[in-house]
This record gives structure tokens, C-alpha cells and sequence, in this order.
């Protein structure tokens, strides 16, 4: 090794100011990286109350057949005509709500006299809601009032209509359920 | 990822990145006291964005979410029950990092490159380098930066430097459903204020004022606040960065590298100079006493 007079001087100084702790080389601090730039992006409508702020759901994930995704990261749809990219606490913090271990994924029932919930399949659930439904207008159909007034009422059901319907899905629950006769009705469509 | 900011300014070193051939604007976040709900959006956003653990809340009397800023909670809004002649008054203010033009932390702070600032103002906490002494939170004047018990490092907010470095603003600031948030050039957010004050004074409130505090040479969160009383805020009159911390920095620590390098360089000198030690048997005139 030719290590010279200077070259030595040179490296005892850098090395002492090294030493000393000053920081010689230039300062290469990197941003932590930007943490959703490849996430699949879905747009859905906050669940919770009647503004229905629209949202952005960011999952792990190309939607390649190998993927399986799951919710990183949910932030407002700047897009939206409502919120224009706001959200409020509760929809803020929606990934929560999403990867939270009490969700419900699927219909469960409870019988009439069961103490408990019991878990059934969709199609199940959908058939038993229109046996039930159709039973209950069989039941209770009013096609005259007292006066002998035609009025093709269905007082023995009610509904109500969920705060993220939009304003198609309410149009069609509600003639829909014109059509069954039920007077008992409301949406968010009101709102 | 490649770094696209520049560093202006980098803790206990001689120089950052900057190389003076990218410019960015300073950046800024505009924060009207005034019509903030206290929602509390913007901590959920700043805990959701930046993944942080969730901090035990504690019950103080108030609908504040902690008595103080957490290692873990880098966005607390305050609320403040204040009686202004006579008349109660609900003041809430944004307690978070204030990006000062001229911070005290990174002043304060001894390990090489462990705070920065970058080129657009945002000052920054790597925790790469850092070594969690908590000589920041000696040196800010805000009380800003907390030491994580777990991490063993220093944590606080980052004005969220890898979305503003993609284009992006805080996340906080897009989350706010009143809009008393804003996010821009320092410039837009200091003219936005001002319009904001004066329109205030127009409606009642003579004192109302854009804190901006030129102690630490601007910050880039400029907060309008209704009333000229910052105190009532939890925040400093006229804060400054300590004349202790500047001294050591700027005096006591460059005096210290002088006189550790004259001691190594006179140890050579003397060596140089009179040759190695002798061992009084060992020399030729034991005698004289005075040998060397």
C-alpha cells in the first residue's frame, strides 16, 4: 500500500472530525416511500350516516388470480361530488370497521324461540326473507277498507330503506314495495 | 426509492444535500382555529395514514382526546374552555409539529443527520440515525417531539413528507369536513390567513391574528386564532430557540473539536519536537534532574 505523508494527514483529520462527530458525507435521508402507489383502488360510499361521503378503498394487490387482497388503506374520493375528498372520523378510520374481527360476513338467523344466532348461507337467507314476506301478505292483506274502499294494503310489514342505498336501489325498493301494498316505509332517498 | 427532496438543513453535520440546482416551494398548512368543530378528523386521519398504534385515551375532564401530543399521537386537537369577558368560549387549535423555517429540535440535535429539513421546509425524524437522546424535545419550543417507549426513537409528525413528496397533501388536511384546513405553498397559506383574519376583524373579533411566530423564522403551519392571546392556545407568545442550545452548537461544541484536535496535534508536536519518553536510569545525565 503507498500510503504518502499527505494522504495520511488527509485521513487522520476526516477521521478525527468523524470521530468528533461531525458527519462529512452528504446527508441521503430517504422519504419513507409512499405507501399506497400500487394498491388496487375501489370506490365505494361510507356506511355510516346519511351524507354518504364517497370513499376510496385501497387493497393489497393487483387483482391478480394469485393475489388475495385485503384493505390497506380507505381515504375520501376527492371525486365525489359530496364530500369532495373529506371524511369524518368514523369514515376515516372505516379500514378498522372493514379488518374488524366482530364483523358479520354472512346472514345468520335467530328462530323464533332460539336463544341463539345461527349462521345460514345467503340463498337460504334470501328464500326464507320471501317465504316469510309473501306468508305475511297472505296474512294481513287488506284489499277493502271499512267504507268498502279498494286500498290493496299490506299492514303487516314495514321497511326501511339503509343509509348508503343510492338513489336508484331506493326508487326500485320503493316500488318494489308499492307493489306489495306495504304503507310502513321510509329510506334515506327522504333525507 | 430516489430521494426527490433535497435537504436544506441535516443535524450535527457539515452540510445537507442541497446542491441549489432543484428548488421547491416551501410548503405550508393553514389552520383556522375558528371554524374547527373539534371532529377530530384529522387525528384519525394522522393515525390511519401513518400507522399508529392506538394510545390509551384518558379521561381529563375534556373532550380532548390526550392531556398532551404521544410518541404515538402526533395530532391532538385542544380544546380549551376560555371566559372572554364575561362569555364562555370554546377555543380548539391544532397542536402538531409547527416545521419551524429555523428548528430548535434540529439545533438541539446530535446525531448526524438524525433531524432534516428538507428543501419545501418540512422538518423531519429519521429514525435511522436517530439515537432517541431527546435532546429535540429539549430544544423545541413547542414541545413537540415525544420518545417512543418501544422504538426507543424520537417520533412526531412529518407533515406527511411521503404524500407531499408525490404531489399529495397531509392527510389530515384532506380529511377535514369544515375546510378550516388547508394545504399549499407558504405563500397561498399566509395570504389565506391573512384574508381569514381581516375578515374576522370586519365581524367583531379586533384581535384576531395570524400566529406565524418569526422567533424560528416562520413556521409552515400557520394557524389563525380568534383572539391575540396565544397562551390561551397552549402556544408561545414569542418562542425562540434556546440560547443554551444555540451556544452549544454554535460555540461550546466547535471549541471542544478545536481543543481535542490541538490536544492530539501538540502530543505530536511535543513528540516531534523532544523524542519518546526516557526512563531516568536510561539517561545520560541522571543527575541534572530535568531530563526528558
Amino acid at each position: 500500500m503507498d500510503l504518502s505523508r499527505r494522504s495520511f494527514l488527509k485521513a487522520t483529520t476526516v477521521g478525527g472530525a468523524v470521530a468528533l462527530g461531525f458527519d462529512l458525507s452528504r446527508a441521503r435521508a430517504e422519504v419513507r416511500e409512499f405507501k399506497i402507489s400500487r394498491t388496487t383502488e375501489t370506490r365505494s360510499i361510507c356506511p355510516y350516516c346519511a351524507v354518504s361521503c364517497g370513499v376510496i378503498v385501497h387493497t393489497l394487490g393487483d387483482r391478480s388470480k394469485n393475489a388475495t387482497p385485503a384493505v390497506v388503506h380507505i381515504e375520501g374520493d376527492p371525486d365525489h361530488p359530496i364530500s369532495r375528498g373529506s371524511l369524518c372520523p368514523k369514515g376515516i378510520t372505516l379500514k378498522d370497521d372493514i379488518n374488524n374481527p366482530a364483523r358479520l360476513k354472512s346472514p345468520k338467523v335467530r328462530r323464533p324461540g332460539s336463544d341463539h344466532w345461527e349462521e345460514i348461507s345467503w340463498d337460504e337467507a334470501i328464500s326464507g326473507i320471501a317465504r316469510h314476506l309473501k306468508d305475511t301478505r297472505d296474512r294481513t292483506f287488506v284489499a277493502k277498507n271499512a267504507k268498502g274502499q279498494v286500498v290493496n294494503r299490506t299492514p303487516g310489514i314495514a321497511m326501511i330503506g339503509g343509509c348508503t342505498d343510492t338513489n336508484e336501489f331506493n326508487f326500485l325498493q320503493w316500488k318494489a314495495i308499492s307493489a306489495w301494498g306495504v304503507p310502513y316505509r321510509d329510506s334515506q332517498a327522504r333525507v | 426509492m430516489a430521494q426527490t427532496l433535497e435537504i436544506k438543513r441535516s443535524s450535527a453535520s457539515m452540510w445537507g444535500s442541497h446542491t441549489g440546482i432543484r428548488t421547491s416551494p416551501t410548503v405550508a398548512k393553514y389552520i383556522d382555529t375558528t371554524t374547527c368543530i373539534g371532529c377530530k378528523a384529522c387525528e384519525a386521519a394522522c393515525q390511519e395514514w401513518n400507522d399508529l398504534r392506538r394510545v390509551p385515551h384518558q379521561q381529563i375532564g375534556t373532550y380532548q382526546t390526550l392531556p398532551e401530543l404521544h410518541a404515538d399521537f402526533w395530532n391532538l386537537i385542544r380544546f380549551k374552555e376560555q371566559e372572554v369577558n364575561g362569555d364562555f368560549n370554546w377555543l380548539m387549535r391544532k397542536d402538531q409539529c409547527m416545521h419551524c423555517a429555523d428548528p430548535g429540535c434540529l439545533a438541539a440535535c446530535p446525531a448526524p443527520g438524525a433531524i432534516v429539513q428538507y428543501e419545501n421546509g418540512i422538518v423531519d425524524v429519521n429514525q435511522d440515525k436517530c439515537i432517541g437522546c431527546g435532546y429535540c424535545a429539549t430544544g423545541c419550543p413547542f414541545d413537540v417531539p415525544k420518545f417512543h417507549a418501544k422504538g426507543g426513537k424520537m417520533a412526531k409528525c412529518t407533515l406527511c413528507v411521503d404524500r407531499v413528496e408525490v404531489g399529495l397533501e397531509p392527510a389530515c388536511i384532506k380529511a377535514c369536513p369544515t375546510g378550516c384546513l388547508n394545504f399549499g405553498t407558504k405563500e397561498d397559506m399566509v395570504a389565506l390567513g391573512n384574508t381569514r383574519v381581516k375578515a374576522l376583524q370586519a365581524n367583531g373579533f379586533k384581535d384576531a391574528v395570524l400566529y406565524d411566530p418569526q422567533g424560528v423564522g416562520g413556521t409552515s403551519v400557520v394557524t389563525v386564532l380568534k383572539y391575540d392571546k396565544p397562551e390561551w392556545y397552549k402556544l408561545p407568545a414569542d418562542p425562540h430557540v434556546g440560547l443554551l442550545v444555540r451556544a452549544w452548537k454554535n460555540v461550546l461544541r466547535p471549541l471542544g473539536v478545536v481543543a481535542a484536535a490541538a490536544a492530539v496535534i501538540g502530543t505530536f508536536a511535543h513528540f516531534a519536537t523532544y523524542g519518546p519518553k526516557v526512563p531516568p536510569e536510561d539517561r545520560d545525565d541522571a543527575s541534572s534532574g530535568s531530563g526528558r
